[in-house]
């Protein structure tokens, strides 16, 4: 095929390599900063399934780095914007979109699609869950991370390689809360890094040797300083995650910073309520109520100001996963008083019939 | 000893500096860290990793390399 011709033509890959690429599935976590140089390197090599995982939507703010996505992606979920455009860079292979948050309790059953998971996301804890699941099914990961100008690169879990929790254990204690706060971040670096990453992947695919495994390489963008970290394997961080084997999809996730997650038992704690309905106008059962607005999700940023800072916004939707990107996006704006409700629609409705 | 030490990320922040010479005349790792906390106190919140010659050490390892780099975990991406 003409199209990767110039795979074919290099002795390292040839047919057979490219045939390989072809047969690939590999998962992208997070459609990011990262993830747009990740996925637009893999889709064109023809990875023949990529999926891509992410709940968050595009906003102004991400053009400047996540290059997939242009101003018509404004306010749209970004795993779907991605595959948009990725399908027309190839549209040969298959694309998968999941318009979800990675979780304990869908990662194991996702990432046993895939050959090879990428992290792209932009926290902690959803690193230690990529680290974790990968590790109970044996899944290499390409990490690769970024502050400011610095970026870190690894490949993780590779042909008994090290893993994440190998060169930090656990999570760093203070950053866990502070982590959604966004950091500068020149545009170029994360280009830099999720393309490194792509290109692990691709070494990992075609059998390469020197697969960056057992290293952790750090890149200044600002100084084009470099430096290479070895990591031992610690065997007791493998053993300890394989003990928890068991208990790993029932742990509790905190899918923000902080505990913005009510149930509908929890609102009579709350004074002065705003309910919002992020769903869209024809979703039923239809909640109509006096403290009741409806603002479908993509309409959020351009109508951020009919939500009252004086009021507690309670959001929902039909099953608790748009009201989650609601409120990141609420956050971002500097609205904080807002909680999303853990069940939907239907749970109010029922609350108030007991109610009556 | 005349210490090299490479600080990464914020931990560059709060030592305004990437690089610098640092006089040591103990042993442990354990008691470098106490000598940069003196310098740097905010460093003591900070959860980082120390590296001696590339290779990440404990805190009761023996200093016996200059070659030292502080890293922290990064999440952004």
């Amino acid at each position: 095929m003409n199209r990767y011709n110039r795979h074919i033509i290099l002795s390292e890959v040839g047919q057979e390599g490219q045939n390989k690429i072809s047969n690939a599935k590999v998962l992208v976590v997070g459609a990011g900063g990262l993830g747009c140089p990740i996925l637009q390197y893999l889709v064109a090599a023809g990875v023949g399934t990529v999926g891509v995982i992410d709940f968050d939507i595009v906003e102004e703010s991400n053009l400047q780095r996540q290059t997939l996505f242009g101003t018509s992606s404004l306010g749209i979920n970004k795993a779907t914007a991605a595959k948009e455009r990725l399908q027309d860079l190839n549209p040969t292979i298959n694309i998968i979109a999941y318009q979800e948050p990675l979780t304990p309790q869908n990662a194991i059953e996702l990432f046993k699609n895939y050959h090879i998971i990428v992290d792209g996301t932009d926290n902690f804890e959803t690193r230690y869950i990529i680290n974790d699941a990968a590790i109970i099914i044996n899944k290499p990961i390409v990490y690769g991370a970024i502050y400011k100008f610095e970026g870190q690169v690894s490949v993780f879990n590779y042909n008994n390689g090290p893993s994440y929790r190998c060169l930090f254990p656990t999570p760093p204690k203070e950053d866990l809360v502070a982590n959604c706060s966004e950091v500068g971040v020149l545009g170029v670096l994360p280009g830099i890094i999720g393309t490194m990453q792509a290109n692990e992947v691709l070494k990992i695919i075609l059998g390469f040797d020197g697969v960056l495994s057992g290293k952790l390489f750090c890149y200044n963008s600002k100084t084009s300083d470099t430096y290479t970290l070895k990591i031992k394997k610690s065997d007791s961080e493998f053993e300890k995650i394989l003990a928890r084997k068991e208990s790993f999809q029932t742990q509790k996730f905190n899918f923000n910073c902080e505990s913005k997650d009510v149930s509908v038992n929890d609102l009579h704690q709350f004074e002065n309520i705003q309910l919002i309905d992020v769903r869209e106008l024809h979703e039923t059962p239809k909640v109509n109520l006096d403290n009741c607005i409806q603002i479908p999700l993509h309409e959020l940023m351009s109508r951020i100001n009919e939500i009252s800072a004086s009021k507690t916004n309670i959001i929902f939707c039909q099953s608790g996963i748009r009201s989650k990107t609601a409120i990141t996006i609420l956050e971002k704006h500097n609205i904080t008083n807002c909680f999303s409700l853990n069940e939907g629609a239907t749970a109010i409705i029922e609350q108030l019939k007991t109610e009556l | 000893m005349q210490l090299q030490i490479k600080y990464f990320g914020l931990l560059a922040e709060i030592t305004n500096c990437k690089e610098e010479t640092f006089e040591f005349s103990k042993s442990l790792v354990s008691e470098l860290l106490e000598d940069i906390y003196v310098k740097y106190p905010l460093l003591k919140q900070k959860d980082f990793k120390v590296a001696q010659n590339h290779e990440i050490v404990s805190n009761e390892s023996n200093i016996t390399n200059p070659e030292i780099a502080l890293l922290p975990p990064f999440s952004g991406g």
